[in-house]
């Protein structure tokens, strides 16, 4: 009797959708405005599969100025370091 | 175990409650999307990515979508049409149903839209991404009719052509007089961008012209900016009056392409009128326009103030301290179909952070840009202090030649997004 119970918690998490952890992080689906989620002219790198730590050390160095920059500098004010290694972490699980 | 009894559905019940309940069963949400551009094209890619099980409608009056960013380099000369145009085969191949009619209602208790076509459909979730509407009662005079003789060419298409023409043909000495209106309007920087590629055409090509921008306003989108450049490059050849200096048009008259202010009149050789705006015509009939014509929204879900299920995105939307531009939209959209997919699978949406970059061109080797990122404050969409701003002032040739080059990288990669 217990297994039905399961069974219907079961097949109701399965229907109820993407895995969170599948979710971009706040700020990320933004980025692929100006870095190509797949391929396009342009000078400007691909983020999808690229690894977080690059990214991040991109990002920290485009927020202190350290980096040259003609919008990353003011782009990444806006967010904390917890917020890029997130974001970062995310586009390096996206292969396609 | 024959038969579920009282324990066993208290046991089911236990576990949707730890897991939300969907709405509606997930397989059969429907949701709706009306206008394939850049913010509606990108939601239904973005929905059906997010949840293949669902059954996304776009619903466009057009084949063929073109592009307004970039379109002051046509009128200017230095681009053609083709290369703003783009078409949905990429969005059937994602498996997105599309519908190539005029939506011509909504019935928000019903949750359906009905096509010009008489199709009838019927939505758990619909996302309004119309577009604007000019203002024909805006600006006494400037009628459909008029602007055959003082084209707009704030639509894209065959009305940027007819700008275009009318310069290529203009004799040198001509004066060209842009009317650029009052905020809130699509494409902030724009009626400044194409005064300056219009400058660059009459410098190079007829540099005995000159071109008059007559404003509704004191203030306008990077405008130290644009006027840092315009001293340098174009100090004979454009001129901007202000709202205080009397530059806001209060009437037409295209059959002598005259456009009139409180204090002059003045007769111009091309005449470009960009009128007062409002949210496409659709919007209203769903009755998620406000009194100022624009929709207001939840600044988390982007779902209407007015109406449930429907949400609103691109510049038919009132989005706070974000611009109306195409990147706007297309940030706009990923963050609503996130929220979509979350509400119909009956999970809260995240606290959304968008960001918006906004290229112009002040000649083709000439960008400069404004940038923002954003969060909802108080319930409107905010700029994250600290972040944001505009290119430095006094800044080299290379960084305005690198701004320009990264604009057109931003065009090939944000187009190949939304229709590649």
């Amino acid at each position: 009797m217990h297994r039905i119970g399961i069974f219907a918690a079961a097949t109701i998490l399965a229907l109820s959708g993407p895995a969170r952890s599948a979710d971009a992080p706040p700020g990320a689906t933004s980025c692929t405005g100006c870095h190509p989620a797949t391929r396009a002219d342009t000078p400007v790198p691909r983020l999808n599969g690229r690894d977080a730590a690059q990214t991040i050390a991109a990002m920290t160095e485009f927020r202190t100025g350290k980096r040259p920059a003609t919008v990353m500098d003011r782009i990444a004010k806006g967010f904390t370091e917890d917020e890029t290694k997130a974001i970062a972490a995310w586009f390096a699980a996206q292969k396609d | 175990m024959k038969r579920i009894n009282r324990r066993d559905f208290i046991a089911a019940a236990a576990g949707a409650a730890a897991f939300p309940m969907p709405a509606i069963a997930q397989g059969d949400a429907r949701v709706v999307v009306v206008g394939g551009g850049f913010a509606g094209a990108t939601c239904a890619r973005a929905l059906k990515k997010l949840d293949p099980r669902l059954t996304v409608t776009l619903i466009e009056q057009s084949r063929t979508f073109t592009a307004c960013p970039f379109s002051n380099a046509i009128i200017a000369g230095l681009r053609d049409l083709k290369d703003q145009q783009f078409g949905y085969d990429r969005l059937v191949a994602d498996g997105i149903a599309i519908d190539f009619a005029p939506a011509t209602a909504v019935d928000p208790q019903d949750r359906t839209v009905t096509l010009s076509n008489g199709t009838r459909l019927r939505y758990d979730r619909l996302v309004l991404a119309p577009g604007i509407d000019l203002r024909w009662d805006g600006l006494p005079g400037y009628t459909e009719a008029a602007a055959e003789a003082m084209p707009h060419a704030w639509k894209a298409g065959e009305q940027t052509l007819l700008l275009r023409r009318q310069l290529e043909s203009m004799e040198d000495g001509g004066l060209v007089v842009i009317s650029a209106p009052a905020n809130p309007f699509r494409c902030p920087p724009g009626p400044y961008e194409r005064a300056s590629l219009i400058a660059y055409y009459l410098k190079t090509k007829k540099p005995k012209s000159k071109v008059l921008v007559l404003d509704a306003k004191d203030a306008f989108s990077k405008q130290g900016l644009f006027q840092e450049a315009w001293k340098a490059l174009y100090p004979d050849n454009l001129e901007w009056v202000s709202l205080s200096k009397g530059g806001k048009v209060t009437s037409v008259e295209p059959a002598t392409r005259t456009l009139v202010t409180d204090f002059e009149r003045y007769r111009a050789a091309v005449a470009n009128v960009i009128p007062p705006q409002k949210a496409a015509r659709i919007a209203e009939l769903a009755q998620v326009t406000d009194r100022t014509g624009w929709c207001p929204v939840d600044a988390m879900t982007f779902e209407s103030k007015q109406q449930p299920n429907i949400h609103v995105i691109g510049d038919a939307a009132i989005m706070g301290g974000m611009p109306k531009s195409a990147f706007s939209a297309n940030a706009q959209a990923k963050v609503c179909a996130a929220a979509v997919a979350r509400l119909i699978a009956g999970q809260k949406p995240d606290e959304p952070r968008l960001i918006n970059t906004c290229y112009s061109l002040v000649a083709p080797d000439y960008g400069i840009t404004v940038a923002g990122v954003y969060q909802p404050k108080d319930g409107v969409l905010t700029d994250v202090p600290g972040a944001g701003g505009v290119s430095p002032t006094n800044a080299p040739k290379s960084t305005r030649e690198a701004e320009a080059t990264y604009a057109n990288g931003w065009f090939n990669t944000i187009t190949a997004e939304v229709f590649g």
